[in-house]
């Protein structure tokens, strides 16, 4: 059992629960209950932070080209990018596919939810901070080049899916070796582990928060895994983290949303 | 009108600038030295244009970008008038940036230019500092270089957009220690505020109190700690910030 912080759709309030993963249900209220009879809106409120480039294999995939002009020399210091509040969406909510192209990216990120304002933090106390862990879909318009901040890619109207909760940091024994695995219409198409992080959560937060502050409430994504699987219209995405959950949305043609949940 | 967010004797006020002082929404009239100046707005999605004057684009020795260069910003950059700015230890090259900023004021998705202005609720003055040793060429300008804590003040004023008459036309300049710097004007963008909503609303939804700060003319120099940077946009106000030390 697990316990989880999850808003409850249509009920403003965060609420905590006690999960079993394998077993699927969830109690509140010390009353049972099924997962897959329960919606759930997003539990996030604060800022939603990317990170670009922290696996290896997605470090790998740019590394030649990082001598090269645009970049000149490979990165330094965290490369972040916001995931803006129109993004943002639930569990089992549309992804709009947008009406200019014809698959997008899914990003399959691990998101560190903060549960206290973290400023410059040593590494051996980053986890201090954090209040737990949820799932997020960074979903992206595919693009090559990160030479300049890609928004128009990444800040699309519903392209970040979160939730179905947040575990509490006390019940996921490690953070960095934690197994992803992505799965389009049943098919699974990713699989990756926390444990292939360039900078792991500790260093992460602390190399962060060196420079800037995450709220209360914040999200900092670890990032997304390489060879990240491409969705079209009308398939169902799901993104499963160990000791997590499983993330699910499906992508429908964004002209064809008129009058749906978006 | 023009309107502020202020701390007063302990709370946080909206208020409106009248002869003899600012109003506070409980009618009680106060001097500006004697309020704590906030962010002007409650902000959400905070939008920055990097080279959208041309003269600033030719300084930094860049062409014009043939898609608009935008990057966002986190709240935690907003600071009010008066506020502090640090310059860390190890940065040789801090420049302020005198923007005027277009607040947004109701829901905006697929809206053209010429009915952009209705989805504006006012402007007011930001100083988007950036700290060019941090700069990277992934998505540049990245975070560290423009997302640092308290370095973006902003205010002191919103101002309605009914009372400004040409916001592309408006004259903006910068005073170092009261020595003028930078100088502009707003008719020099690239993408002119209507073309910018117009751009932005195209791919993703504009919430009201949506934030753009439209870019800087050229005229960006180094600032040290203990400096006074004043910020100054014709009609709307000017916004006062000292540069300071890390502690």
């Amino acid at each position: 059992m697990r316990k989880i912080i999850f808003k409850q759709q249509g009920i403003p309030q965060l609420k905590e629960g006690l999960l079993d993963i394998k077993k699927n249900y969830l109690i509140m209220n010390e009353r049972k209950n099924k997962i897959n009879e329960l919606a759930f809106d997003n539990p996030v409120s604060g800022t939603v932070y990317g990170t670009l480039l922290n696996y290896e294999g997605s470090f790998k995939e740019l590394e030649q080209k990082m001598y090269e002009d645009p970049y000149k020399e490979p990165p330094k210091a965290p490369i972040l990018y916001i995931k803006p509040i129109n993004t943002f969406a639930s569990a089992g909510s549309i992804i709009p596919l947008p009406s200019d192209v014809s698959k997008v990216k899914i990003g399959a990120a691990l998101g560190i939810v903060f549960g206290k304002t973290a400023t410059k933090v040593k590494e051996e106390e980053a986890l201090n901070f954090v209040l737990g862990y949820t799932i997020v879909n960074d979903v992206q318009i595919p693009h090559t080049n990160v030479y300049r901040p890609a928004i128009k890619e990444i800040a699309r109207d519903g392209f970040c899916p979160i939730g179905p909760w947040i575990v509490k940091k006390g019940f996921v024994k490690n953070p960095d070796s934690l197994f992803i695995r992505v799965a389009i219409n049943g098919d699974i198409k990713q699989e990756n582990s926390t444990a292939n992080l360039i900078r792991p959560i500790r260093k992460l937060i602390s190399d962060v928060t060196e420079f800037m502050t995450l709220y209360s409430g914040d999200v900092l994504l670890v990032g997304i895994p390489e060879c990240a699987p491409l969705a079209k219209a009308e398939d169902h995405v799901s993104i499963q983290i160990e000791g997590i959950g499983v993330l699910e949305n499906t992508v429908k043609k964004e002209h064809s949303l008129v009058g749906e949940r978006l | 009108m023009k309107h502020a967010r202020v701390a007063f004797e302990g709370s946080i006020h909206e208020a409106v600038q009248v002869e003899g002082g600012i109003q506070l929404t409980n009618g009680k009239i106060v001097q500006e030295n004697n309020v704590v100046w906030l962010p002007p707005f409650v902000p959400q999605t905070i939008f920055a244009l990097g080279l959208n004057y041309a003269d600033h684009a030719k300084e930094l020795s860049f062409n014009t970008p043939t898609e608009p260069l935008v990057f966002l910003k986190g709240k935690n950059t907003l600071t009010g008038h008066l506020s502090q700015t640090v310059r860390p230890h190890d940065v040789t090259f801090m420049h302020y940036e005198c923007e005027l900023a277009v607040v947004i004021g109701k829901t905006a998705k697929n809206i053209k230019e010429k009915e952009a202005y209705e989805y504006v609720r006012g402007y007011t003055i930001a100083n988007d500092y950036a700290f060019r040793d941090y700069l990277e060429n992934y998505y540049r300008p990245n975070l560290r270089v423009k997302n640092r804590d308290a370095s973006t003040p902003i205010g002191p004023w919103l101002v309605d957009r009914e009372d400004i008459e040409d916001p592309m036309n408006l004259q903006l300049r910068t005073f170092v220690n009261g020595v003028k710097t930078q100088e502009g004007n707003t008719n020099d963008m690239i993408l002119s505020i209507s073309q910018l909503i117009e751009f932005l609303s195209s791919f993703m939804t504009l919430n009201p109190g949506d934030v753009i700060l439209t870019g800087t003319p050229k005229g960006s120099v180094n600032t040290k700690v203990g400096d006074e940077v004043v910020t100054e946009i014709e009609s709307i106000g000017c916004l006062v910030n000292t540069v300071v030390a890390e502690r």
